[in-house]
């Protein structure tokens, strides 16, 4: 009757783990066995092709770039470790946390959710969503269904909204300004059922 | 040595005429002494009981409604409109240039992270979880200990399954097989006639009548007026190799598939002495036309019995009904859909066949509490006038999972090994770009 055990134990340093990333012994069971039947060949990590298997995110029109994610500049591997500390970004908000300045910013809160979405789009990892790299996301999602001038023009208008300080590209605060209205929390959060 | 070896000699002796007494010839004629009905009424109340005893342990515990869910996380079923909608709420809509925002791409970021997590199509190859664990060690995911009392009840299952239950279902199970193997035969000796028909279908019908006792099988036929008539095609929902003994307990069918060797295959030899199967050949298989040909001449001979297809091509875990193939519904004939249900409280018939072959997964059945399952007959369906094989299949596909209360997937079961075609890529596409640049975007 301690399945939950066994499994856990096989687990290095998944005590770390938890406290990192906050997830109930419970969950970081059923991410590992997750892990397991996404690693098809028993590599002991995943690659690219083994996220590339799984039907709804081959159909995602920002698949590829989610996967992108998880695989840090020049890296094919994800261990289990990066993968659940990934994930975890998708913790719903823990409602008491405590405000103290001194602890650092939890991996789940609303600030790294929003800095996670906005590296969607930063893949150079400059700081700054040029226009070239908007361009370059409406196209992925969209791809044959408008025309370049279309593109071209929401894109622009996009900018021209959210830009403030007018260097035709959009920071992370500007980011963050721009979607302050929207319920974080419910939008970018994963809840367990069990 | 001697009074030892008379004892374990009257003991055997004592085993098998039991077993033969009680079991294997009132399961023969059809009849029942009642003894499987009594252990199933115990069975219940015990899981009931340790049902309400896991439910205290866990006290004050949060347990969201999760009774029947298959998911493990929370899923909005919103469309892409809806959710896309409430993104875009917080700003007001532009005049010209298109409705984009930045926060559209959090819909498909959260779609792609619950994929990443759990995803609709791999759920359907492992097998159902239960809201309430059922005193089987291969169950169980999320239950501590809670009590003593439990445990040992537990220990006790194992006992009374291993060392009772399964040495019983075991030999039931090869007198049953070895019965089909030798009647078969001696029927098939026989000159053709309606007497030979007759001996064959009660030598079938005693055989897997004697193989779900073996299996602990508790059957609830519904609908026996729809039962699928001679010369016609039953398809059903397929979870595993006993959906066969589970259907032929009521009724005899003209089973199709490829040709083994072994005993499976000694077993096919002698079952088509008596009465006409199809086997085919591994490199027959390949040629569609032949294969659809020697189907429709079996359907076209009202005197053989109906054909037993499994449209879904693989073995699903009995919570959803995926993609028929064509197939079986270019044959012609009409169909006869078959609904079947497992209840998992009392064991899992799902077999996986990545994970156990047939011997363990064989062993694993009954090793369970037993196999319950309902099986629902549905009205004869016909391919109507402009409807093509595909509709045709789907129609009958949901005719199936709405009768067995399964989630009605389109997804092709073969998916499980083969990759996503980028049509459905392309689908989302367009839904999205409608939202973006309103109905007028180019081609």
């Amino acid at each position: 009757m301690g399945s939950n055990n066994s499994t856990l134990s096989k687990i290095p340093n998944v005590d770390e783990l938890m406290q990192e990333t906050g997830f109930t012994p419970a969950h970081i069971v059923r991410l590992y066995d997750r892990f397991k039947a996404l690693d098809k060949d028993q590599k002991g990590h995943l690659s690219p092709q083994d996220f590339g298997s799984i039907k709804e995110l081959a159909m995602n029109p920002i698949g590829d770039r989610i996967i992108g994610a998880f695989f840090s500049p020049g890296q094919e591997a994800v261990d289990f470790h990066s993968f659940v500390r990934i994930l975890a970004h998708f913790r719903p908000l823990d409602k008491n946390r405590p405000r103290d300045p001194n602890t650092p910013e939890p991996i789940n809160s609303r600030t790294s959710k929003l800095r996670f979405a906005f590296q969607l789009y930063d893949q150079d990892k400059d700081g700054k969503i040029s226009r070239a790299e908007l361009l370059q996301v409406l196209r992925t999602m969209l791809e044959m269904q408008v025309t370049e001038e279309q593109l071209e023009s929401i894109a622009d208008r996009t900018i021209q909204e959210a830009d403030l300080d007018g260097d035709s590209a959009i920071s992370f605060d500007e980011f963050r300004k721009s979607l302050e209205k929207v319920n974080i929390d419910h939008k970018m959060s994963i809840r367990f059922l069990r | 040595m001697e009074d030892s070896w008379d004892a374990i000699l009257t003991f055997v002796k004592i085993w098998f005429s039991a077993i033969v007494g009680l079991i294997m010839l009132p399961a023969m004629f059809g009849a029942s002494l009642g003894i499987t009905e009594v252990y199933m009424k115990a069975l219940v109340k015990i899981l009931e009981w340790a049902t309400l005893r896991l439910q205290r342990g866990r006290g004050e515990q949060q347990i969201l409604k999760a009774s029947l869910s298959n998911g493990i996380i929370q899923r909005d079923d919103g469309s892409m409109e809806k959710e896309l909608g409430e993104l875009r709420r917080s700003r007001p809509k532009p005049q010209e240039g298109g409705d984009f925002t930045l926060s559209d791409v959090f819909y498909f970021n959260r779609k792609g992270i619950e994929s990443i997590v759990e995803d609709e199509v791999t759920q359907r190859f492992t097998s159902e979880e239960l809201a309430s664990w059922n005193l089987l060690t291969r169950t169980n995911n999320n239950f501590h200990y809670i009590s003593l009392r439990l445990t040992i009840l537990w220990g006790l299952g194992v006992v009374i399954r291993y060392c009772f239950l399964a040495p019983l279902r075991i030999t039931l199970a090869s007198i049953g097989l070895s019965w089909l193997v030798i009647g078969t035969s001696v029927v098939g000796l026989l000159p053709n006639s309606r007497a030979k028909n007759w001996l064959s279908e009660l030598v079938h019908l005693m055989c897997y009548r004697i193989c779900a006792r073996g299996l602990s099988a508790t059957i609830h036929y519904h609908n026996k007026e729809n039962r699928p008539k001679n010369g016609g095609i039953c398809v059903a929902n397929h979870t595993s190799p006993i959906d066969i003994v589970i259907l032929a307990n009521d009724g005899c069918y003209a089973m199709v598939g490829q040709v083994h060797g072994g005993l499976m295959g000694v077993i096919q030899r002698s079952m088509v002495k008596s009465c006409p199967h199809i086997w085919f050949e591994r490199s027959e298989m390949k040629d569609r036309h032949l294969v659809t040909q020697r189907l429709k001449d079996h359907v076209a001979d009202k005197t053989k019995l109906p054909i037993l297809i499994f449209p879904e091509g693989t073995c699903i875990n009995n919570t959803s009904v995926m993609m028929f193939k064509k197939g079986s519904f270019e044959i012609g004939g009409t169909i006869y859909p078959v609904a079947i249900k497992y209840d998992p409280q009392f064991g899992d018939a799902f077999w996986n066949s990545a994970k156990y072959n047939m011997v363990s997964y064989l062993l694993r059945m009954m090793t369970s509490w037993a196999i319950v399952c309902n099986v629902w007959y549905l009205p004869p369906m016909s391919q109507e006038e402009g409807e093509d094989a595909v509709q045709f299949a789907n129609r009958v596909k949901s005719a199936i999972a709405h009768q067995g209360g399964l989630v009605d997937l389109s997804w092709d079961g073969g998916l499980k090994r083969a990759k996503v075609k980028e049509t459905y890529k392309e689908q989302q596409q367009k839904m999205y770009s409608s939202m973006v640049v309103g109905d007028d975007s180019s081609d």
